[in-house]
């Protein structure tokens, strides 16, 4: 049996604005891509939005986040000031010199602009999930 | 009052389960305590992960063993 569900260390929760723009995009593909490669876990903006118990309390006791916002706009760092949630590891795509505009497919040497840049920002962390997992604890993944 | 211990089986999870049962002895409150082991009834609730503890419908702890006094705090 194992004893951990979710080990502690390495833990990260991705939060991405996937708003409707090539950097929203960018925010959103990015963490689907870094959830599939098991660098860290995708979970739910809306829900911390929402303010639904669950999410709220998952970001509280997530050991290590990112929060991806696509823009200056910054909608992913509102939702935190509004659900009283401190920001932490917060990343805004146009600052990493990708400029917003409407295009919903942006090219694949954005996307890994994006991806590398949080992959340096967690470096020496130990990858800690399967891949794919939608609900972290033991033999469901 | 109605508990629920979210978790499919792990040591933690059934180690939050004693925590929160021992919680409940010593305080001397009637709830109802539920073990949640299907992972899609758990992924109901929106965790991140498990153990997770479900207090009157709102999440209280998730991704961890909590201590009985937090648990206590929880019930009062």
């Amino acid at each position: 049996m194992a004893d951990d569900c979710c080990p502690p260390k390495g833990q990260v929760m991705i939060l991405a604005c996937s708003g409707g723009s090539n950097v929203g995009q960018l925010s959103n593909q990015a963490a689907v891509e870094l959830t599939q490669e098991g660098f860290g876990k995708m979970s739910c903006l809306a829900g911390v939005g929402g303010k639904l118990s669950g999410f709220l309390q998952s970001v509280k006791d997530a050991p290590d986040l990112v929060v991806i916002d696509g823009c200056p706009v910054g909608c992913a760092k509102a939702i935190f000031r509004e659900a009283g949630l401190p920001l932490r590891n917060h990343v805004v795509i146009t600052e990493l010199g990708i400029e917003k505009d409407g295009d919903l497919k942006p090219p694949r040497a954005e996307l890994d602009t994006v991806k590398n840049h949080i992959r340096r920002m967690f470096a020496g962390r130990p990858p800690w999930a399967p891949a794919g997992g939608q609900v972290c604890c033991c033999g469901s993944a | 009052m109605e508990i629920k211990v979210l978790g499919p089986g792990c040591a933690k999870c059934k180690k939050t389960e004693e925590v929160v049962r021992a919680a409940l002895a010593e305080s001397g409150l009637d709830a109802r305590v539920d073990k949640v082991t299907d992972l899609m009834e758990i992924a109901v609730y929106g965790v991140f992960g498990t153990p997770a503890v479900v207090v009157d419908g709102q999440v209280k702890s998730v991704g961890k063993v909590p201590s009985k006094d937090e648990v206590k705090s929880w019930l009062a």
